[in-house]
């Protein structure tokens, strides 16, 4: 009879997380069951370093828990006003960088985007608007996408290259103009083999690649998110 | 022994609103007579006041659409110590500003002039009793300083009442999980 090795632990916000060498800080966390915010990030897939959310204090310096290796004896901090005001502001510019209007989004109660800024408490997008103006492609019969909630965290481009083996979707251009495109000639996803099916049909975290004619079918009060917030989801799938 | 409180005024008013933010705060019921204790009605759609007046607290609904608008949220804000933006419209323009990225006067000319059955010679309304439609909606916080947003689209009444009474004791108010929702 053998106990197994103790595996090595870190501290997360005063509390010992184990984890097995090689796992980053967010791998190991959600393991533990212990919410930290994130957008980009899905256990999945490798990570990707966007979207800041899940921007921890490793040793007194900042990190993304996402790309961090897990060491023994580390000290993070995690959930406290000063990292949660900076994930705040992330999230207010992800806001008034695309047109976020949750009163007709069918996405609306299932959205990591706003799940994520009602943990975190924001109360306006503090920011003036962008307001962009990038158009709908409906052309798809069973998908629609509506490039302005993109957040571009690009699980949709890993999505598709790595598991549908695909290629469909890919960000395109330089700094603010930065979007996100679909591989084909046209530019039109119909003209794709992407399927409803795909992997990369059901990653979106937000309101961009949405399926036809299911829309608004969840009671409100009964989506993922208003029965319970996101931090209480921390094992559960996206 | 306490001498009686003096009420704080309170003004409302709905900009380009739909006067849903409103209705919610009614939502509120008979919770209403426990707030007129504490408060009284300046300008707002639920009284007779033509001006606003100096007021502890102004609530506002509705972006900012028309010139009359600017108007009226410049009147809150110089008269109101506390100005809070209500509602998805005050603070990103919510759903009206789905206009933005159209042409204001395409979609005047395609509203009251070109669009099929309406009587022959119908033309955009020209006349300057009419406020005169911005380019673009615009959320309130761009025209004028805002001390509190309260989102939702409305915010439920039990959102309002936590508000309102969080903000009458003096607290910064803070909305718990299912009372802050955007939609
Ligand atoms: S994608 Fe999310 S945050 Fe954006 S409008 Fe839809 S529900 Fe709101
Ligand atoms: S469409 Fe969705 S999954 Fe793809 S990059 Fe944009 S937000 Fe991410
Ligand atoms: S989750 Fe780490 S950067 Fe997005």
């Amino acid at each position: 009879m053998s106990d197994s090795p103790a595996l090595p632990v870190f501290i997360l916000d005063d509390e010992e997380i184990p984890f097995t060498p090689g796992q980053t800080i967010i791998q190991a966390a959600r393991a533990a069951g212990k919410y930290i915010p994130h957008l980009c990030w899905h256990p999945d897939f490798a990570a990707h370093g966007s979207c800041k959310l899940c921007t921890v204090k490793v040793d007194g310096r900042m990190g993304a828990a996402c790309t961090v290796e897990a060491r023994a004896g580390q000290v993070v901090e995690n959930r406290g006003p000063e990292l949660d005001d900076k994930r705040r502001t992330l999230l207010q510019m992800l806001f008034v960088e695309g047109n976020h209007f949750c009163p007709s989004c069918e996405k609306s109660g299932d959205c990591v985007l706003q799940a994520t800024a009602y943990e975190l408490g924001m109360m306006s997008p503090h920011f003036d608007h962008f307001y962009p103006d990038r158009p709908v492609d409906a052309s798809h019969p069973d998908v629609l996408l509506d490039f302005n909630r993109c957040i571009m965290c690009e699980l949709c481009t890993r999505a598709s290259r790595d598991v549908d083996g695909k290629n469909v979707f890919a960000l395109s251009g330089r700094g603010t103009a930065s979007h996100l495109i679909v591989n084909s000639e046209s530019g039109r996803l119909a003209d794709t083999d992407f399927s409803v099916h795909d992997r990369a049909a059901s990653i979106c975290p937000v309101g961009v690649i949405l399926k036809k004619r299911v829309g608004f079918a969840t009671p409100i009060g009964q989506r993922r998110f208003d029965v319970r917030p996101i931090s209480a989801q921390v094992e559960e799938d996206i | 022994m306490d001498a009686p409180k003096k009420k704080l005024r309170v003004a409302t008013t709905s900009l380009a609103g739909c006067f849903g933010c409103h209705m919610s705060f009614l939502d509120i019921d008979e919770r209403l007579m426990a707030l007129l204790e504490l408060v009284e009605f300046d300008r707002s759609p639920l009284t007779d006041i033509k001006h606003c007046g100096p007021c502890d607290l102004g609530l506002i609904e509705g972006g900012v659409c028309n010139a009359e608008n600017v108007h009226v949220l410049r009147e809150f804000r110089r008269n109101c110590k506390i100005l809070v933006a209500v509602g998805a419209c005050a603070i990103n323009g919510g759903l009206p500003a789905q206009r933005n990225h159209l042409d204001l006067r395409d979609i005047l000319a395609e509203v009251y002039h070109t669009s099929p059955g309406l009587a022959p010679g119908s033309a955009i309304p020209s006349d300057p009793e009419l406020p005169l439609p911005l380019n673009k909606v615009h959320p309130i916080h761009e025209v004028v300083k805002i001390d509190y947003f309260l989102p939702g689209c409305p915010p439920s009444g039990d959102a309002i009442w936590e508000f309102l009474t969080d903000l009458l004791a003096g607290r910064t108010p803070v909305m718990g999980h299912g009372l802050l929702h955007y939609d």
